[in-house]
């Protein structure tokens, strides 16, 4: 690996106690960066740095360090999860960084994500979502032989494509609406192009959408913010799928 | 140090031949009926695979489940980072596998020292798990005529993995995060996020609830129900670096160790020979690189002690395909302790790469150049993203570096057949227990593992249990709930107490020197020796001079790691004993004194045929050791070759 220039920055963190009280950005210096390292790690020896001078650390979520878990991701100069294309903050590294940087470190912003404290936020309404319909209804035990029913490639791969969401809520944090429309998508779009999801697909996309307004996420103007932002590179083609079987399951239930 | 007594644990293994053990076991359990089930409390801790499934199912069932995680939500359990696959005998490439194939692949990969009966259970209901996954809507691997595919994994002559892209482990846990949130929905499991479980209670002998602290505000909480199913994984984490997600702790287990469920084999850790090797002292993990890519990748290291030539630059005639030279049989797909062990003797010898000289190459030109780049991209493309983003390295252009990492912990609480601890009541699933993988897993293995048990064997013993029973009934209100929460909290109000200088990450760090230098790859009495007495001084420097800021009463991450690097500074200790005590080699527990004239691990079957099961007896007390005896009455003891 090439040696390169050490680096020395300017973080300015977004600092807040709990979810009741105010927050403030704090302007911390950190010198001798590696290039070599992730964000994370970045992090990582500022809290050791705030720890000596008995500055309580910054708490932040993580927890694979490898860009699947979905834990991570803070807003990094304005971009959720930062400058690279497809990468978690865990996975983004200080290479990516200028010596002299000043680099601004937010929490999500979104008024169904929280702030639990400092860069933490609660998103456990996407665990309401997917309780609403994103699963398939069979029980153990019920399941016929795996190969039973003929499942196309293509198909196989497109569900998959939608499935590699990491449910992580970048795609909020990048949208002036704060919809978790990309979220919602990648997981119906993941069962409608399986036969599995077939018996429950309108009434999945009914009760998932439902449950998205009423957690107080916004609507989807189509600025594809979301997919730019999203480490999953999750197309907003899902998008538009969503919205076919959302419009098709609304006729026929109007029927 | 210890005192070893030869004990009946009484593992519940039933009698007859192996293939109808499970079979008669489920007949022989008893049932709780229908409308009875409701008025059951079950708490599971844990929502990787084993917890997420183990709590889906029991919900399903129609039990009342509560499910405990620290994670913010059960989604992000560590199993979502598994990338290669998950192993079946389903025989769907007609290859000649079935049930038996597994069942003795994986009792000879774990180097004989594991049970029969278990193992084969496990491969029995294999390919259940699979048709399980499918329904939920996995989506596995297809062929273009539509069915599912499979790839070769370590340790095997057989293709019976299946996967989904690089991303099993993730497909898998949505796969048993869907069918949990549909409990949820129905209001049969009630899922709390954020919350640790810091301590068992037990009550007259039985398991009966957890004391938990509320991440969030730093409240303690208690949760009371009839039995407690413990799925809150391994504990790699121990050595500080490792490829486990940073969360990966032993405190759930450790503490109801301390309670009463013996530890067993701690010693069993698994080194994986694929991932990124250290680069830095910053560094706070591991990255593993799927085993998977040793169908295709090559292993070598120059032929020339020090080439300074670039890898693409060293022609085939100077490459020492190390693998392919000594076991010409399995090449670059032997199991994952012999391929580690090799990795180190070539670095030790003087033979590694990089910067740090401590990595050996992993080649796909061969790859690349028969099957093309965009073919090799589908099957590996993510992992190969991973790389670069790490290393800022194209392995489609250059070898990739490897070296071997920890990953996996084999030893975990002793369980017997129905997966009950020695604690009444306390049910341990998943990586947490020791059950299925002897002294080695192999590949593929564990993803099977969490998910047999916890929606193919639990739902069936903990009704047993439930049902064979007469549990009082206890609420909260206990006084043995009050006592354990003020025990909980003591703990965590000492750690804040001592506000010294060191903080908990540098503190780690030293333990995890410790542990990978006397404790890891290979081991002797006289590094064992020195380990113990250096782990116990680094706990008293902890206690004198951990520096944790704020309060116990707020959301402090600092607080929480420093509480799981307390039990692991515990738990160390009892790892190195085992090891030490464990006068042989096996699997990935390798001693130098014990080796064969061409290096490999030479067991000892007439000393250490045994699960060593260790039970706690005060902090003052040495441990008491318990032996399991293994009985092979099925695969013949043999010395494992892959030659
Ligand atoms: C990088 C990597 C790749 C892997 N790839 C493969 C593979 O390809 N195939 C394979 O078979 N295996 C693989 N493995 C191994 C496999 O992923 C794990 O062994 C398995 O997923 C463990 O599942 P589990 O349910 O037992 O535990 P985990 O998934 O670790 O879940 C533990 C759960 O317990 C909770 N928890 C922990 N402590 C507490 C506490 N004190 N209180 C409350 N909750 C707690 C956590 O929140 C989590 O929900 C891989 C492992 C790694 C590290
Ligand atoms: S920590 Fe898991 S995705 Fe970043």
């Amino acid at each position: 690996m090439p040696a390169h220039k050490q680096l020395n920055l300017t973080l300015r963190v977004w600092r807040q106690p709990d979810a009741g009280s105010r927050g403030e950005f704090r302007d911390y210096k950190l010198y001798s960066v590696s290039p070599e390292m992730s964000f994370l790690e970045m992090l990582d020896v500022l809290n050791e740095q705030l720890l000596e001078e008995g500055e309580e650390p910054v708490a932040f979520d993580h927890d694979c360090r490898e860009g699947i878990c979905g834990t991570c991701g803070v807003v990094i100069n304005g971009q959720p999860h930062g400058p690279m294309q497809g990468t978690t903050t865990c996975q983004l590294h200080m290479r990516n960084f200028e010596d002299g940087d000043l680099i601004v470190i937010e929490p999500w912003r979104a008024s169904a994500f929280p702030v639990v404290r400092d860069l933490v936020v609660n998103r456990s309404a996407f665990d309401r979502i997917i309780q609403a319909g994103g699963y398939v209804s069979v029980r153990t035990g019920q399941a016929p032989d795996g190969n039973a029913i003929l499942v196309p490639s293509p198909d196989q791969a497109g569900a998959m494509d939608a499935a590699a969401c990491i449910g992580c809520g970048a795609c909020v944090a990048a949208c002036k609406n704060a919809s978790a429309m990309l979220f919602t998508a990648a997981k119906v779009s993941h069962l409608a192009q399986l036969p599995q999801g077939e018996p429950e697909r309108k009434q999945r996309a009914l009760q998932m959408i439902a449950t998205h307004d009423e957690e107080g996420f916004g609507a989807c103007t189509n600025t594809y913010e979301c997919e730019a932002a999203c480490p999953a590179e999750i197309s907003v083609s899902h998008i538009a799928r969503l919205n076919r079987e959302y419009s098709k399951a609304m006729l026929t239930a109007r029927q | 140090m210890s005192t070893a007594v030869e004990t009946r644990l009484n593992s519940r293994v039933p009698t007859g031949p192996l293939p109808d053990q499970w079979t008669k076991c489920k007949n022989e359990l008893k049932l709780v009926a229908p409308n009875n089930k409701r008025k059951f409390h079950v708490i599971v801790v844990g929502s990787g695979l084993a917890g997420a499934s183990a709590a889906a199912s029991l919900g399903e069932l129609g039990y009342n489940v509560t499910c405990v995680t620290i994670h913010d939500s059960p989604r992000r359990a560590h199993s979502i980072a598994a990338q290669g696959g998950i192993n079946a005998a389903k025989n769907y490439q007609n290859d000649g596998d079935s049930t038996w194939r597994l069942f003795v692949d994986t009792i000879k990969g774990g180097d004989y020292r594991s049970r029969e009966s278990n193992v084969y259970r496990l491969a029995e209901v294999s390919g259940n798990i699979i048709d399980q996954c499918v329904a939920q809507g996995v989506p596995f691997a297809r062929e273009y005529g539509g069915t599912l595919a499979n790839r070769t994994f370590g340790g095997a002559l057989v293709s019976r993995t299946f996967y989904c892209r690089g991303q099993t482990g993730q497909q898998l846990l949505l796969g048993a995060y869907s069918a949990l949130m549909r409990q949820v929905s129905a209001g049969k499991v009630k899922v709390l996020p954020r919350r640790e479980m810091l301590d068992l209670v037990v009550v007259d002998g039985c398991a009966r609830g957890v004391v938990c602290r509320n991440l969030v505000n730093g409240q303690m909480e208690t949760y009371a129900g009839h039995a407690v199913l413990l799925c809150t994984g391994g504990y790699g984490n121990v050595f500080y670096l490792s490829t486990n997600a940073k969360g990966c702790n032993v405190t759930a287990a450790w503490r109801a160790h301390r309670r009463g469920a013996y530890f067993a084999n701690p010693c069993y850790t698994q080194i994986h020979p694929t991932c990124i090797p250290v680069h830095g002292d910053y560094q706070s993990k591991l990255t593993l690189m799927s085993e998977s890519l040793r169908n295709d990748g090559r292993v070598w290291v120059p032929k020339e002690k020090g080439d300074q030539r670039k890898p693409t630059d060293i022609p085939e005639e100077d490459r020492d395909y190390y693998l392919e030279r000594r076991y010409p049989t399995y090449g670059n797909m032997v199991p994952r302790d012999v391929a580690s062990r090799a990795a180190k003797e070539r670095c030790d010898a003087g033979y590694g790469v990089g910067s740090t000289k401590m990595a050996v190459y992993l080649d796909f030109s061969r790859a690349i150049e028969e099957q093309g780049e965009d073919a090799i991209r589908r099957k590996y493309g993510n992992l190969f993203d991973m790389y670069e983003k790490i290393t800022d390295d194209n392995g489609y252009k250059t070898p990739m570096m490897i070296y071997p990492a920890v990953h996996y912990t084999m030893g975990g609480l002793w369980v017997d057949y129905h997966l009950q601890s020695t604690i009444p009541g306390l049910f341990v699933l998943g990586e947490a227990n020791f059950s299925d993988h002897g002294a080695n897993r192999l590949g593929a293995s564990a993803l099977m593992q969490g998910l047999a048990d916890g929606y193919f064997i639990i739902p069936y013993t903990v009704g047993h249990h439930l049902a064979s029973q007469s549990l009082k009934p206890v609420t909260e209100a206990h006084p043995k709930f009050k006592e354990t929460m003020i025990d909980a909290r003591s703990r965590i109000e000492s750690i804040l107490a001592v506000s010294g200088t060191r903080t908990v990450t540098d503190l780690h760090r030293e333990l995890g020197k410790i542990m990978w230098n006397r404790c890891g790859m290979s081991r002797n009495a006289e590094g064992l020796e020195a380990a113990l007495t250096e782990i116990k001084e680094l706990r008293e420097e902890f206690w004198r001079t951990i520096n944790v800021l704020g309060s116990g009463e707020a959301f402090n991450q600092n607080l929480e790691y420093a509480g799981r690097l307390a039990d692991f500074l515990e738990f160390a200790e009892l790892m190195a004993r085992d090891a030490l005590e464990r006068k042989e080699s096996a699997g990935g527990h390798f001693r130098e004194e014990y080796q064969t004239e061409e290096g490999e691990a030479k067991r000892d079957d007439e000393n250490f045929c045994h699960v060593a099961a260790w039970e706690y007896q005060g902090d003052d007390s040495p441990h008491t050791l318990h032996k399991e005896h293994l009985d092979f009455q099925n695969v013949e003891l043999t010395t494992r070759s892959y030659k």
